[in-house]
């Protein structure tokens, strides 16, 4: 909580009631009212970081929810994600969001390829409010351009976030990179799996489920200065078998193969249309994807949870899952000659083909 | 029968290999941890803490004064650096005011502990026993200069410490210089790409506009895609919204992009008049030395009442998309030769007119053209954009913009690209009569 403003205690009906009304002006696309309901509760003297994190989070939250379940498509996630922006942006301006820098500094900023912003923007708010000097770099921040800032500046430590798994490896080297100029990284975000595992595995400094606990952990003390001679491979000694690299560099050529052959064991994917077959492409690319990410961090598990998710969303998109099994057969057999691999593609068939429609973990 | 050995030269050979060794990995070790960083106040942090680490009870590294500031940063054996700024005269410590000219070092049996100032001794360390001052030598003028302190109780200063300590002293030096050099140029940099930037968009008399720009480089900030919104010079009058992309990517089409976006600027009295423009816009080009020339599209935008009047023009640009409400897309017909290449051009304008709730794409071939894809091959191409904008009605600017970089970015994955920019110019979809309170930047009333 900030000792800087005077916190009137979060009645948590209240909040949860405020939440529900924002969400309806989010789900219709108006972006007034969304900042008129803000701006009132800060009016009424509700802490800021109340609005932040207990009305505007979870609604974002739900935003999320509802894509994964497929009942908004991508475009109105973005819609409502901007209005959510907006309403962040008008709790930052509030007289009541008014804080001095006591604390140091830190840079936020999401991984390269990482388009959910807005997690990280609420940790920058919520950093600012507690009275640090940050640094907001956004989203999609290639790693070259977070180094370079981290060489103009000095800031403490960086707040890194990402959302879906598959950005881990570009995450890995931008943890490791930030650490190489002598800067600790905290990690955050559903990339870094159930309980923040692949944080420790990709050797970030520091993990937190969520803002509020991002921000107790920076204000426990300075993260220690991490070993600059460290390198990102020294994580993970099994990508010494190539797999990875093998699969994530001709993922475009594999996802070529296996459609082509899929459409000879499907005839009737001849009669799909041009935006059909584009989907499947694009879900056999995803497959591609997780499946080099499963490997860069050996991980089945990853693979499977990301099968069992992909056959719920084609359920939901009236798409019948049946031609799962075959595509990671074909893939299987692509690539006959990694072990590793194959092992995951095997699991995951296994789950799908014995106990379907059960995702064990939350997407957004 | 008894051999007696004297293994006492042994014995120091192997205590001298030792010291060696440890000497060595110290100094191994903080080349490897200066060099990482090109921060000059991180370089002096570490400077501090390894000396007062390995060869001190306390170390402060002081740069050269800035307007008679001196940068000192403190550490305590054991303790985390920390930074001050005090207006203190360095020649007041025998030896640092030479140090930070670059004169050789003072031996530290010359320098009388008791008369060190208060500011050199941190809070706690109690009586001073010896101290050493040495230049951190920099490329061609000096870095700085480290204080080391040993408390009364440890043994003073050696010469061959020193000697050692001016080894460790040569590499913070080097690292705490090219930082120096590196925040200059960083500093020069900035200031000169500062206008050469994309400016940051939002809503002007009650027209919403919104702007993204990702160049092709991914260590680069500007390229040769542009995009400005000026506002009109009279409340009533249209805005002008320029979007263009000059032939060729990198920092030599950035600079071509100041030069157009200055000339346009200049041209603003004449920004109902998008032809005029372009004409006087193609001569100031093709007398200019560069050989480069530029597509772009011009757009008038005023709000009356609820919608928004648009004029477009394109010369030799992608013709600007316009969602409807319902989520239509329509290619505004208009076309016109390129820019910068021959003597006469010619282009068309067209009218068009935006309802709340609509909006109107601008963009750059760098979204169309990105190449890849699930299959790797695959142009993103107009017809694919125009499918991903029929779901975007009624959507708030920014949220387009995002939508269209993300989508665009999303196809290409990992592959190079072209630069590519978005402008969207949209009718805010409600009305809101309420006053101005303050707190928003941007409302307004209908």
């Amino acid at each position: 909580m900030s000792t800087s403003t005077p916190p009137r205690l979060p009645d948590a009906g209240h909040v949860k009631q405020m939440a529900e009304q924002l969400w309806s002006h989010v789900a219709d696309a108006d972006e007034h009212a969304a900042t008129d309901l803000v701006l009132r509760m800060l009016d009424e003297g509700t802490d800021p970081e109340s609005v932040l994190l207990d009305v505007i989070a979870p609604v974002q939250g739900r935003v999320g929810e509802e894509w994964a379940a497929n009942r908004i498509s991508v475009a109105q996630e973005h819609a409502a994600t901007a209005i959510n922006e907006r309403a962040v942006a008008a709790v930052s301006v509030h007289p009541a969001a008014r804080t001095t820098v006591t604390w140091g500094r830190v840079t936020v900023a999401c991984v390269d390829g990482e388009w959910h912003a807005l997690p990280a923007r609420l940790l920058a708010e919520v950093l600012k409010l507690r009275g640090w000097q940050v640094d907001y770099l956004g989203a999609q921040v290639p790693t070259p351009h977070l180094i370079a800032h981290l060489h103009s500046t000095r800031a403490d430590a960086v707040a890194l976030s990402s959302s879906i798994a598959t950005r881990l490896p570009t995450a890995h080297a931008a943890i490791t990179a930030c650490q190489s100029v002598g800067v600790p990284v905290l990690v955050g975000g559903a990339a870094f799996g159930p309980g923040g595992r692949y944080a420790t595995l990709l050797g970030a400094d520091a993990w937190a489920p969520d803002a509020r606990t991002a921000a107790d952990r920076l204000a426990q003390g300075r993260l220690p200065r991490p070993e600059t001679d460290h390198q990102q491979f020294d994580d993970l000694p099994h990508l010494g078998d190539q797999e990875y690299s093998m699969v994530a560099r001709n993922s475009a050529s594999l996802v070529r193969t296996v459609f082509t052959t899929l459409e000879d064991a499907f005839p009737a994917m001849r009669s799909y249309s041009d935006l059909q077959r584009e989907r499947t492409a694009e879900d056999l690319a995803y497959i591609v994807e997780f499946l080099a990410t499963s490997l860069y961090l050996d991980d089945a598990e990853l693979f499977t949870w990301f099968i069992t998710w992909t056959a719920q969303i084609l359920a939901a998109r009236g798409v019948p899952a049946h031609s799962l099994p075959p595509a990671l057969d074909l893939l299987a057999r692509e690539l006959k000659d990694f072990p590793r691999a194959g092992r995951m593609l095997r699991a995951a068939t296994h789950t799908l083909t014995t106990a379907p429609s059960t995702a064990a973990r939350n997407t957004a | 029968m008894w051999w007696l050995v004297d293994d006492t030269d042994h014995q120091l050979a192997r205590e001298a290999l030792h010291m060696e060794r440890e000497r060595t990995a110290f100094l191994a070790k903080a080349s490897s941890t200066l060099l990482a960083s090109l921060n000059l106040g991180r370089c002096m942090d570490v400077t501090a803490q390894m000396a007062a680490e390995s060869l001190a009870d306390a170390a402060l590294t002081v740069a050269p004064a800035r307007g008679g500031r001196l940068p000192v940063v403190t550490c305590l054996r054991g303790g985390a650096p920390a930074v001050s700024t005090l207006t203190v005269d360095p020649d007041d410590v025998p030896g640092l005011g030479e140090a930070l000219r670059g004169f050789p070092p003072v031996p530290s049996r010359w320098i009388d502990p008791a008369t060190a100032p208060a500011w050199m001794v941190p809070e706690g360390f109690g009586p001073v026993g010896s101290i050493v001052v040495t230049p951190l030598p920099g490329h061609g003028v000096p870095a700085g200069a480290l204080i080391m302190l040993r408390k009364a109780e440890a043994a003073a200063f050696s010469d061959e410490e020193e000697v050692f300590t001016r080894l460790f002293a040569a590499r913070a030096g080097a690292a705490m210089s090219a930082a120096r050099l590196y925040a200059e140029q960083t500093a020069i940099t900035d200031v000169l790409m500062r206008e050469l930037l994309p400016p940051v968009l939002h809503q002007i008399s009650g027209v919403d506009f919104a702007g993204r720009y990702r160049p092709s480089a991914d260590h680069e900030r500007i390229g040769g895609d542009f995009y400005d919104v000026h506002p009109a010079a009279v409340e009533g009058e249209a805005s002008l919204v320029s979007l263009g992309d000059v032939c060729g990517k990198g920092l030599e089409a950035a600079v071509l992009t100041g030069k157009i976006r200055n000339t346009l600027h200049a041209l603003l009295p004449l920004a109902d008049d998008h032809q005029r423009m372009l004409r006087l816009l193609n001569s100031a080009l093709l007398s200019s030395h560069h050989t480069r020339f530029a597509t772009m599209v011009l757009a008038s935008a005023v709000r009356r009442g609820s919608t928004v009047d648009l004029r477009l023009t394109s010369g030799g640009h992608p013709s600007p998309l316009i969602i409807r409400a319902d989520g239509t897309v329509e290619q505004a017909d208009t076309h016109g030769t390129l820019i910068g290449a021959l003597p006469n051009i010619s282009a068309t304008t067209v009218e068009a007119s935006l309802a709340p709730g609509e909006s109107c794409v601008l963009f750059t071939d760098g979204i169309t053209e990105a190449k890849g894809g699930p299959m790797g091959n695959v142009l993103f191409g107009e017809e694919r954009l125009k499918r991903a904008l029929s779901g975007c009605a009624g959507m708030p600017a920014e949220g387009i913009v995002e939508h269209v970089q993300m989508l665009a970015a999303q196809w290409l994955g990992n592959r190079p690209h072209d630069d590519m920019a978005v402008v969207v110019i949209a009718t805010p979809r409600t009305h809101h009569l309420s006053a101005v309170n303050g707190h928003t930047r941007g409302r307004y009333t209908a």
